[in-house]
């Protein structure tokens, strides 16, 4: 009897020993962010295609090389239904239950600044890429397993300004400027950033107004606009807001010579949807599609996805996962301190070119963007090429 | 001038919400929290319609409407039916609809995110301006508006002026005098509360020619439609209708006039005020 069960405990010994070797080949990676909620389409459109193809492209060539090791990636999906309790939950069901290696960022400003906290606590490196606030440097502080890729909201306000700027001095547009955003921390942040730039770079704001998150029916603040007689007219807007803004001002024939709506402005699905109407139109973002990385992983991700990625955040979410995955790598273990340390010391390359972090931010984006021949090109930025300098928008037809 | 007329075009759209949910909450007693997921799912299909077949929203409401029809009555008959035929009294059945549509919300929900993902949706049909009285509006907008009226006027034709349609006033009143005047209560309730889902359903088909929407907006649209139909007195189609227009000329005189931040606390004012001075709403019947 003792021999039977010397034997039975060398046999499972035996077999916990495989079941364990075979479970060490794959990297359990977390990812929480909206599938349902008021930013379930902004997420559906920058952040899920883009984790899912770069899963699918590691795992196709056989995993990360993680020190002598080749591991493939097992990703557990969460849907925080755009709610930050709900997305704080996820992160600590990740860490304490699925016990997963590594997170990938959360998407949106608000739900990243919501669970760094949480993620600090069990030291994941948390590269955002879909938060542009201006609390960077006091958030680095703060949490120094944080790394920021998108910009600060001041940087890409002053895109905007600089693109007016620009369109001012070539006689393009006059100094009478229509201020909208909407009231969440956003709109807030970029508007509390650019009211003053502009005002400093001579602009007169004509027509200023703030509308709640959501808000569809926005015909009075046309008219209202139009009422101020503006040669620009600038909207810090979510993507329903961006389309309801975008058609009434249509309808309204708003004569301006410059029109620069928000987050939404960047998708295939605006220009999908005003065809024409959009030429001209200006906003945040903007990649260099002449680049030929760009233009490869646009191919890929409509390849893979079925679907054209955007031209804002998509890049830099596909960038901030290239980090991730190269500095596994490059440390050779998954030890989250060692990760960290690669991330923030070493040179990464990645779609949007080769990054070096500075203070864990990026400083080179691009801030705006402007729809032409049917392409979203970059027109302002800081540290990068731009394409062209921004053109005049000549009327809706 | 515009004020008044871009709120009386607003005010169209919100009567398109609203008009469904009273029919269902006045008649059949079901306070339906899946409203909205019925008006966003038909937002859905007549985008498909649309883009992929290129059948003109209009005459897709001749599709939708029947489908809306025939699956909402389907829900009540087999879902929400036996929940009355339980409920002791009306508080209970009112908590016991809430629960259940409540449910039913995440159930829908979940079915469109599967089916469409969770991205924004919207596409262009009759963007284009049209004059009124000099001043330039969404033809979408103002077809919205004829149809809401057109819906209105046949639905005030049925319910004020055919037998069947008294019937369901009747039921509306009370269930248990309808009862004793012979009216079928289970099967009148049921017609009451599919016909809520068809007109919930037409207001979406309308609405998707000028909103983006997405899979997750579903209960935005039921808050609007609640305060619309409690502000109008429930059941009353009519009062669905006035309040809808009052709100639709408020909200857009408070952008106009104010400032556009304070449409929805000018929208929750009315609401307290409605309550406050007359809490059956506006065609209501005091609680006897």
């Amino acid at each position: 009897m003792i021999r039977r069960t010397f034997l039975t405990l060398a046999a499972s010994a035996a077999a916990l020993s495989l079941a364990g070797a075979a479970s060490a080949d794959t990297i359990k990676i977390g990812a929480s962010a909206p599938q349902s909620g008021p930013l379930a389409g902004g997420a559906a459109m920058t952040h899920w295609p883009n984790v899912r193809m770069w899963v699918e492209e590691i795992n196709e060539a056989g995993g990360l090389q993680v020190g002598d090791q080749q591991m493939t990636i097992e990703l557990i999906e969460y849907d925080d239904r755009t709610s930050n309790e709900e997305a704080v939950r996820n992160i600590q069901r990740l860490a304490t239950q699925d016990q997963v290696d590594f997170i990938v960022t959360p998407y949106s400003t608000g739900i990243n600044i919501a669970t760094a906290p949480m993620i600090a606590q069990y030291n994941y490196p948390h590269i955002t890429t879909s938060a542009a606030t201006d609390g960077v440097p006091e958030f680095v502080e703060r949490w120094p397993n944080s790394f920021w890729l998108l910009g600060t909201s001041r940087q890409l306000a002053m895109g905007m300004v600089s693109a007016l700027e620009r369109m001012r001095e070539a006689g393009e547009i006059g100094n009478r400027v229509a201020l909208v955003h909407v009231a969440d921390a956003f709109g807030l942040e970029l508007m509390s950033a650019g009211k003053p730039a502009l005002e400093e770079a001579g602009f007169e704001i004509v027509y200023e107004s703030s509308y709640p998150l959501g808000t569809q029916d926005v015909a009075p603040i046309i008219s209202a606009a139009i009422a101020a007689e503006p040669d620009a007219f600038v909207a810090f807007s979510y993507p329903g807001d961006t389309f309801a803004l975008t058609e009434q001002a249509q309808i309204q024939d708003m004569q301006v010579g410059a029109f620069y709506t928000g987050v939404g402005t960047a998708f295939p699905s605006f220009r999908n949807r005003f065809g024409d109407a959009a030429e001209g139109i200006m906003g945040i973002g903007g990649i260099n599609i002449d680049d030929e990385r760009i233009q490869d992983y646009i191919d890929r991700h409509q390849a893979a996805t079925g679907q054209e990625p955007d031209y804002w955040a998509s890049a830099y979410t596909y960038a901030g996962l290239q980090i991730l995955g190269q500095a596994i790598e490059a440390a050779g273990s998954l030890d989250r301190e060692a990760v960290i340390e690669q991330i923030r010391t070493g040179t990464f390359d990645t779609v949007l070119g080769e990054m070096t972090l500075e203070n864990n931010a990026n400083p080179n984006v691009w801030t705006t963007g402007q729809w032409v021949d049917g392409v979203f090109r970059a027109v302002s930025a800081d540290g990068l090429d731009i394409a062209a300098d921004p053109v005049r928008k000549e009327g809706w037809d | 001038m515009t004020i008044i007329v871009t709120g009386i075009l607003l005010g169209g759209t919100y009567a398109l919400i609203a008009m469904g949910l009273t029919l269902q909450y006045g008649v059949a007693r079901i306070m339906n929290l899946a409203n909205g997921e019925t008006l966003v799912a038909a937002c859905f299909i007549a985008f498909w319609l649309f883009t992929a077949y290129h059948i003109n929203p209009l005459l897709g409401l001749l599709v939708i409407a029947p489908a809306a029809f025939v699956i909402n009555g389907a829900i009540y008959w087999y879902l929400l039916k036996p929940l009355v035929d339980r409920a002791k009294n009306r508080g209970q059945l009112e908590v016991d609809s809430i629960l259940a549509t409540f449910g039913l919300l995440f159930l829908l929900q979940g079915i469109m995110i599967l089916a469409f993902g969770g991205a924004y949706f919207s596409y262009t049909f009759l963007a284009e301006r049209f004059m009124i009285l000099g001043s330039p509006y969404g033809l979408n907008r103002v077809v919205a508006f004829v149809a809401a009226a057109v819906i209105a006027v046949g639905l005030y034709i049925y319910l004020f002026h055919t037998r069947q349609g008294t019937a369901v006033r009747a039921v509306a009143v009370d269930p248990t005098s309808a009862n004793l005047v012979a009216i079928d209560v289970a099967r009148t309730a049921m017609i009451a509360f599919a016909l809520g889902g068809a007109l919930t359903a037409c207001g979406g088909a309308l609405l998707s020619t000028f909103y983006t929407f997405n899979a997750s907006m579903g209960v935005v649209f039921t808050m609007k439609a609640l305060i619309i139909v409690i502000m109008g007195g429930v059941g009353d189609v009519r009062g669905a209708v006035i309040a809808a227009l009052v709100l639709g000329i408020a909200e857009t005189a408070v952008a106009s006039l104010i400032d556009p931040g304070l449409t929805i606390a000018a929208t929750y004012a009315l609401f307290i005020l409605v309550l406050l001075f007359r809490p059956q709403g506006i065609f209501g019947r005091q609680q006897s």
